[in-house]
């Protein structure tokens, strides 16, 4: 009895082994996948970015900072990125706005209407960005419906395209799911009877959701808004299609480089710094909202 | 004079009655009990009191006003709810203190009123934590702490004790008791301890499948059970099947199992199957020769200030509770005999409704 059950021993390691081993061996197709189509071409564009450049010839190759130091010292690209992410933060935050309560509204709906408000909710989603830039544009245009409706009120005709608020609105319609989902994941796994505390205690129904609703969905909000924000401020079509030349974000500088002036390295210099730039705001912001509510949440 | 005054009140989700025509009414200061198995619309009921649960049909009056529509939040009520529902951003002195800023009580008078509360259910040195910093009886109290803080009318408490050992249940029972006496608060507590209910309340109401079928004093509902149902539910007991043999002017002779058995229950006739409900404590162990049966002791148990003992005889397994007096038990295996009285003998008319299980009742 005794005997076995020694000789069992080195057989049970084997097993725990195995399992220390298995994270490892079931992450790898999603970890070689991963490398392969994100970090190589991450990797490839921040070794060109490093390459110069002759506009005579068109050539690249070797080692300098040229391009760096050109986009952080020309006033244009600095207003470049100023506007990408003043209207990043701005589309951010109308999607708080607009989605939290959407999201707060849908959770209190019964089943018939949720399901179908959900899907309403969620449907654009389905339709390409490029379309619903397209259709935007055909809205807003000097022709469109909207400036005819302003015409018939004698407002005139309203240069309506090619504006900040036209890119922030269409990048709001588009965002807006991003911001909904995680806030309904939030909403959905809170106990209602923890609002219903707050409303015995005779707080009001505007009150029990500031002081008690709001603070619990908080790490839907943050995950939302890094969302909404990273794919905002990296955003090509919208920009591309509603802001025109005119209004150039990073994302179509970037496109403008490659593909207008073929300057390879410094479009992917200008990209190396906006992914740089958008990991900075976001770690900062999620460092400052999550540490802030850490102990309370867990 | 009725304060809280439930009548016909229901409550239907789909096809299932959760409660069913319920009509109570609570004095002003009275403590309540609703008691009953799990699943038969306690929660529900009192849900629809602090008006989170909107009624099918019927009326609640609150002191003469009818709220059965109205808001929650214009109710005034102290609630403990059965999943405590804290407010899990806020530290336990927040969450007391949540309560008495809702009723714009000034800052300088919370604290102490806050800090009150926390003591009296043993919590002061946790004001600092956070609910998942905290034990489940330890939740329970803070849950209990907010509800008392505000000195509400009315307490309605969803099993504010379930989760505290015995030591603490019943010093929190001895406080809710002491504050609902010193302040007069008017009380509906939720348990299925039986105990509870019956060491704290003026009355208890039994709820059976969404139905009252016993409102009354604890010890009425303990020694005049009106259903069978009610007598395995609350308490020990044995249920003897048998069929009356003769009736007489206030009392009738059962025949059970061939032995005759004499009642003191009026009405009875001829020839009915009838159920006799005894309870265990009721029941005396003698000599063999001296009982009204004789038996056989089969187990015995040992419940501390009590002895439980199994007895085979010519009826089954019967339970005997007697007293731990510190003379040494009957041994198991003993012949003994069982005595008891006409007057303690509840006969219940109808058959059994199905064999009764003693290791069943003997979970309490
Ligand atoms: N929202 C709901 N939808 C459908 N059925 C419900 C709902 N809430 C409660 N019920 C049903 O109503 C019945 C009564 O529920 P209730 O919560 O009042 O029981 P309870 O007496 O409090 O039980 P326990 O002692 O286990 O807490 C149960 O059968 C339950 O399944
Ligand atoms: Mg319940």
């Amino acid at each position: 009895m005794s005997a076995s059950a020694s000789q069992a021993l080195p057989d049970d390691e084997a097993p725990e082994r195995r399992v220390r081993s298995a994270p490892l061996i079931l992450s790898a197709p999603a970890a070689l996948l991963f490398a392969a189509l994100v970090l190589t071409p991450l990797l490839l564009t921040a070794l060109l970015s490093f390459n110069q450049f002759d506009y005579a010839t068109g050539r690249t190759g070797g080692f300098t900072l040229e391009h760096y130091l050109s986009v952080l010292t020309d006033g244009y690209y600095l207003e470049i990125f100023l506007r990408t992410f003043r209207v990043s933060a701005l589309a951010t935050a109308i999607c708080v706005v607009v989605g939290v309560p959407e999201a707060y509204i849908l959770s209190r709906m019964s089943n018939p209407w949720r399901s179908v408000f959900l899907l309403v909710v969620l449907a654009p989603l389905l339709v390409s960005v490029v379309v619903r830039a397209f259709g935007w544009s055909m809205l807003l245009g000097p022709e469109g419906p909207v400036n005819g409706a302003m015409m018939a009120l004698g407002f005139g005709r309203t240069r309506l395209l090619y504006t900040e608020g036209t890119v922030i609105v269409a990048l709001v319609h588009v965002m807006l799911p991003f911001m909904v989902i995680p806030v309904w994941t939030s909403l959905q796994k809170l106990d209602p009877a923890v609002e219903q505390a707050a409303l015995s205690f005779g707080a009001s129904r505007a009150t029990a959701i500031v002081r008690v609703v709001a603070p619990q969905i908080l790490p839907g909000i943050l995950s939302g808004s890094l969302i909404v924000f990273g794919l905002s401020a990296s955003a090509f079509a919208i920009p591309g299609l509603l802001g025109g030349r005119r209004l150039k974000m990073v994302a179509t500088v970037v496109y403008d480089q490659y593909l207008s002036d073929l300057n390879w390295p410094m479009g992917a210099a200008v990209a190396v710094l906006l992914l740089a730039a958008n990991l900075i705001i976001m770690l900062t912001y999620h460092r400052l909202v999550e540490g802030h509510y850490r102990r309370r949440l867990g | 004079m009725s304060f809280l005054e439930l009548k016909n009140i229901t409550k239907r989700y789909g096809p299932l009655t959760a409660v069913g025509d319920v009509s109570l009414s609570v004095a002003k200061g009275e403590f309540v009990s609703l008691l009953g198995p799990s699943g038969c619309g306690k929660t529900t009921t009192l849900q629809m009191i602090a008006g989170f649960v909107e009624p099918s049909a019927g009326t609640i009056r609150l002191d003469g006003r009818d709220i059965t529509r109205a808001k929650a939040n214009s109710r005034g009520l102290g609630i403990v709810f059965q999943s405590y529902a804290l407010f899990p951003h806020m530290t336990v002195f927040d969450n007391v203190s949540f309560g008495l800023e809702m009723q714009r009580v000034a800052r300088a008078e919370r604290r102490p009123r806050v800090e009150e509360a926390l003591a009296l259910v043993h919590l002061s040195p946790y004001a600092k934590r956070y609910p998942r910093e905290l034990s489940g009886g330890q939740r329970q109290r803070v849950a209990l702490a907010r509800a008392l803080v505000i000195r509400p009318p009315v307490l309605l408490l969803d099993e504010p004790l379930s989760n505290l050992d015995a030591k603490l249940r019943e010093a929190m029972q001895f406080e809710l008791r002491e504050i609902q006496r010193k302040v007069g608060t008017t009380t509906v507590m939720v348990t299925h301890d039986q105990a509870e209910a019956f060491s704290i309340s003026d009355r208890v109401v039994v709820m059976e499948a969404g139905r009252i079928t016993q409102i009354d004093q604890p010890y009425r509902i303990y020694e005049h059970p009106e259903t069978e149902f009610i007598s395995r539910f609350v308490g020990k007991t044995n249920l003897l099947p048998g069929r009356v043999a003769a009736a007489r002017d206030g009392g009738a002779t059962v025949s059970l199992a061939g032995i005759a058995v004499d009642v003191a229950a009026p009405g009875l006739s001829a020839g009915e199957t009838v159920t006799l409900c005894i309870r265990p404590e009721k029941l005396r162990l003698t000599a063999p020769a001296d009982g009204l049966l004789a038996g056989r002791v089969a187990d015995r148990f040992f419940l501390g200030s009590q002895w439980l003992y199994h007895v085979d005889g010519p009826l089954g397994t019967v339970m005997v509770v007697t007293p731990n007096d510190g003379t040494p038990p009957v041994e198991a295996g003993a012949p003994v005999g069982l005595d008891w009285t006409a007057s303690v003998v509840r006969v219940h008319r109808g058959a059994l409704a199905e064999a009764p299980d003693p290791a069943l009742e003997m979970a309490v």
